[in-house]
């Protein structure tokens, strides 16, 4: 089952770096999704006490009704298809840790929206992150 | 700058949301190889379990942080990066190559940097 996703190649067959460039896209679009998720976490949501089952509607048409929360929470979705997707023909252990680029766009995101400031530290993680993922890349196309 | 010491149960709590975390990266490669069957193939239990898995890590995550701080719990769920290598090279027979390792050095560093700039 498994042996079809990652065939042994032969040496003369390269293999395609698309599933790569396919994490790349969910990098973006989960950072963008976090971004929302910020958003919709400033909304004001009424009281919740699970006890008190008249707070529980109120409170869900809230969680409905916002949109940045909504549509955050479907772009994760949409992502995780995309993900799915990069697996069945990529090697898992030089996927998943791609998606730690998201931690860098998310950084950028922050400082646009949010006015976070990127300090030593933040751009020294930055570029060790893209330095990890680059490598991966160069692994990737060996592979 | 004080920080109160993040407690070890809050440690031993993220190590577990990481390798729940781990587990659902293995179950989702498992799943996605039946979308060769097309569509239909969307909807097939190992693709349940790696986003049920995925959400329920966050619940051990959550727990933590409630006595952890954030810039020491959050790089640590990268840990996760080096349980999925360990078992896609049991399960999948992926390699582990230098390269690879070298890359999640970088990687866990620099999310680790980013976690100390946050504070």
């Amino acid at each position: 089952m498994t042996t079809a996703a990652t065939p042994k190649s032969s040496g003369t067959v390269r293999r395609s770096n698309r599933p790569l460039y396919m994490v790349f896209g969910c990098t973006v679009f989960a950072a963008f999704a976090q971004v929302l998720l910020k958003f919709g976490a400033q909304h004001p949501a009424p009281a919740l006490a699970l006890g008190d089952t008249a707070t529980w509607l109120p409170f869900v048409i809230a969680l409905a009704t916002n949109a940045p929360l909504v549509f955050g929470y479907g772009l994760h979705a949409g992502n995780a298809m995309l993900l799915i997707l990069a697996l069945r023909d990529g090697e898992l252990s030089i996927l998943y840790p791609v998606y730690a680029l998201s931690y860098v766009w998310v950084s950028l995101l922050s400082m646009y929206f949010f006015g976070e400031s990127l300090n030593l530290w933040k751009n020294l993680g930055i570029a060790l992150i893209i330095g990890g993922v680059g490598l991966l890349g160069k692994v990737s196309s060996r592979a | 700058m004080t920080h109160t010491p993040t407690p070890l149960s809050s440690i031993l709590l993220v190590l577990f949301a990481s390798v729940i975390g781990s587990f659902g990266a293995v179950f989702l490669k498992l799943g996605s190889q039946h979308l060769h069957r097309g569509i239909i193939g969307l909807f097939n239990w190992q693709l349940a379990a790696g986003i049920a898995l995925f959400l329920g890590s966050s619940v051990p995550f959550i727990m933590a942080l409630k006595h952890g701080e954030l810039s020491v719990l959050y790089p640590m769920v990268s840990l996760g990066y080096v349980w999925t290598m360990i078992w896609s090279r049991i399960l999948f027979r992926e390699p582990i190559t230098r390269g690879k390792i070298g890359a999640l050095a970088l990687i866990l560093a620099g999310i680790t940097c980013i976690g100390i700039g946050g504070r």
